[in-house]
């Protein structure tokens, strides 16, 4: 029997693909309300004039920015910025932000474009960061990108969903990145594939919008097609402050079956850190503490807002990073990079002697600004420590808090950030 | 329709870095020279054994990580014929689809093939043959929606035809 108990995944995508009720494991031909694209709107471009339409099927609902290779890393980087400048004239895209905003997941955020209830379709892996407003949001492929740029819709299977209920206290200095990677040691590097997340619970109506970001941006690296937090008047007041668009909040129904359910009380959680080469690969940071780090990274898509640079600041404060370690810090937006500016982080990060780099995805994925030599070893907020992710396969990528990144830095080794 | 090929294989968790080094992100369209990179870093060994006609066996997870197309893409113009894996990540999964490079989810695969055996997929019905020790491994079977974007080489083929789309 159908269950007519629903959760946000079947009401989103019941909505978008005009039926009444969908169920798990469905094919719907869905309806994109935001079509997103970084530099990889070249591959898309490709494909879309293989199709041969002329026209984009919405010109305002299409959105291209750069931020992985910018400023262009080369002449063939340069050259894709060209092209996909021209391309956005000639179509009349409306929200084309060229390199000037920082990184999708969070530029889309600040301007307005994530609203409760929608789908968001990006070409990104981390696209599940906007379900920290109860979008229905996930990473897609190129060709399917100019199958949507065509017509405004793609086929999706309607996911199955798992509940996490966070409830009690952070101690301090563990943060919502710390909770996250504890839940990917939980259930591995493919405990979601396929499913939707819901996060659920007192701890997470208390967290931050920033934090619930955080939340939504790692759980692609357990599979996950999306992960919602259920908006709430939190919610609702960030999103009125950037957008007068009409939306409409979609919760999940009361006793909802879902296809899994974890229970977290964070009251005794401690600063963890995801080991190499994988994001399952989960320890207490207390297991490794004393080992000696070349490069520490702030930033990132997972943690590059202006509370994880506060929490870096007020470490790093006064003080000098580690003579044998280099500190990058990336701002995720240029909003962030002001507002950093404005407090006084900035200057805290370069009388450190950090290197302030723009924002944009930096180092992250291995294209530019920072890659690592053999057998050098890094510490990073970032969301993958894949092998040869971030430069040289022979190198080590571990991945933690701002907190704990920050003062690892100031140490030279793994460390608690307090 | 049948997929013959000779097996290489692989490990859990194969990434997509892995499959596509990043630094190579900045090609964009030139899809003979994405497949030059095809495990490069991680795996170079693949570059020099693997053959055209080949077919991939992977273990769980298969293609986790970034959406990067490129790494169905140089697997695809590198030749290789079919990926079959334990479990498959969903973007590189979606990718393959949608670029017409055949993926078929065999639970219990890596242990009833080994690397350089020759395999038989009846892509229809949803079966493996392993040549080597005549077993039948049961994989499966592709939803129709899916099969039709597949057996249609992709899926700009397909659209080409819905939204009638003439010739290349």
């Amino acid at each position: 029997m159908i269950s007519m108990n629903k959760t946000i995944a079947e009401k989103i995508l019941a909505r978008a693909s005009g039926k009444k009720v969908v169920s798990p494991n469905e094919i719907v031909m869905a309806r994109v309300d935001v079509a997103m694209s970084h530099e990889n709107a070249d591959v898309v471009l490709r494909s879309f004039k293989e199709i041969g339409v002329k026209k984009v099927w919405d010109k305002e609902r299409i959105v291209i920015l750069f931020d992985h290779r910018i400023p262009a890393d080369s002449e063939r980087t340069a050259a894709t910025h060209r092209r996909l400048r021209t391309f956005a004239k000639e179509q009349q895209i409306k929200y084309f932000y060229d390199l000037r905003q920082g990184i999708c997941h969070q530029v889309l955020a600040e301007l307005g474009h994530d609203l409760p209830g929608e789908v968001l379709v990006g070409t990104d892996s981390h696209t599940t960061t906007h379900g920290a407003f109860g979008t229905f949001a996930t990473g897609i492929g190129a060709t399917e990108m100019a199958g949507v740029w065509a017509t405004g819709e793609l086929w999706l299977r309607v996911p199955e969903s798992i509940k996490i209920n966070v409830d009690g206290k952070f101690k301090p200095c563990v943060t919502a990145k710390d909770l996250i990677l504890h839940i990917i040691g939980i259930l591995g590097a493919d405990g979601a594939n396929y499913q939707a997340v819901e996060f659920h619970g007192e701890t997470i109506s208390h967290m931050t919008i920033a934090s619930r970001m955080v939340l939504s941006n790692l759980p692609m690296e357990m599979g996950a097609k999306v992960a919602f937090v259920p908006p709430d008047e939190q919610t609702i007041a960030y999103l009125k402050k950037r957008t007068d668009k009409h939306f409409q909040v979609i919760l999940p129904d009361q006793d909802v079956e879902y296809s899994g359910e974890l229970n977290i009380n964070v009251s005794s959680l401690t600063s963890q850190v995801a080991c190499p080469h994988s994001v399952d690969n989960v320890k207490p940071v207390s297991e490794i503490t004393g080992l000696k780090i070349d490069q520490a990274l702030i930033g990132s898509c997972t943690n590059g807002r202006l509370e994880d640079l506060a929490a870096a600041a007020e470490i790093l404060e006064g003080k000098t990073v580690h003579p044998d370690t280099r500190l990058l810090v990336i701002p995720a937006s240029r909003r962030v990079y002001l507002e950093a500016l404005h407090k006084g982080y900035i200057e805290i990060f370069v009388r450190a002697g950090g290197l302030v780099l723009n924002p944009g995805c930096g180092p992250c994925l291995g294209a530019h600004q920072g890659l690592l030599a053999p057998e050098e070893i890094c510490l990073a907020t970032t969301n993958r420590n894949f092998k040869g992710r971030m430069g040289s396969p022979e190198a080590f990528v571990y991945l933690a808090s701002p907190g704990t990144v920050a003062a690892s830095a100031l140490k030279g080794e793994i460390t608690e950030p307090c | 329709m049948l997929i013959k090929g000779h097996v290489y294989k692989f490990g859990n968790n194969i990434n997509t870095d892995v499959i596509y080094p990043g630094k190579y992100l900045s090609i964009t369209a030139d899809r003979e020279e994405m497949a030059k990179h095809c495990f490069e870093a991680v795996h170079p060994e693949f570059l020099k054994n693997a053959n055209p006609g080949d077919i991939i066996v992977g273990g769980k997870n298969f293609g986790c990580g970034s959406s990067r197309e490129q790494a169905a893409t140089c697997l695809k113009y590198f030749g290789v014929r079919a990926v079959v894996a334990e479990t498959f990540a969903r973007i590189f999964y979606r990718n393959a689809i949608n670029l017409g490079l055949p993926v078929i989810i065999a639970p219990g695969i890596t242990q009833q093939v080994e690397h350089n055996d020759d395999i038989e997929i009846d892509l229809l019905i949803g079966i493996i043959k392993n040549m080597r020790t005549n077993e039948i491994i049961k994989a499966k079977k592709l939803p129709d929606f899916i099969l039709k974007i597949v057996t249609n080489n992709g899926l700009i083929p397909y659209l080409k035809k819905k939204l009638g789309i003439l010739g290349n």
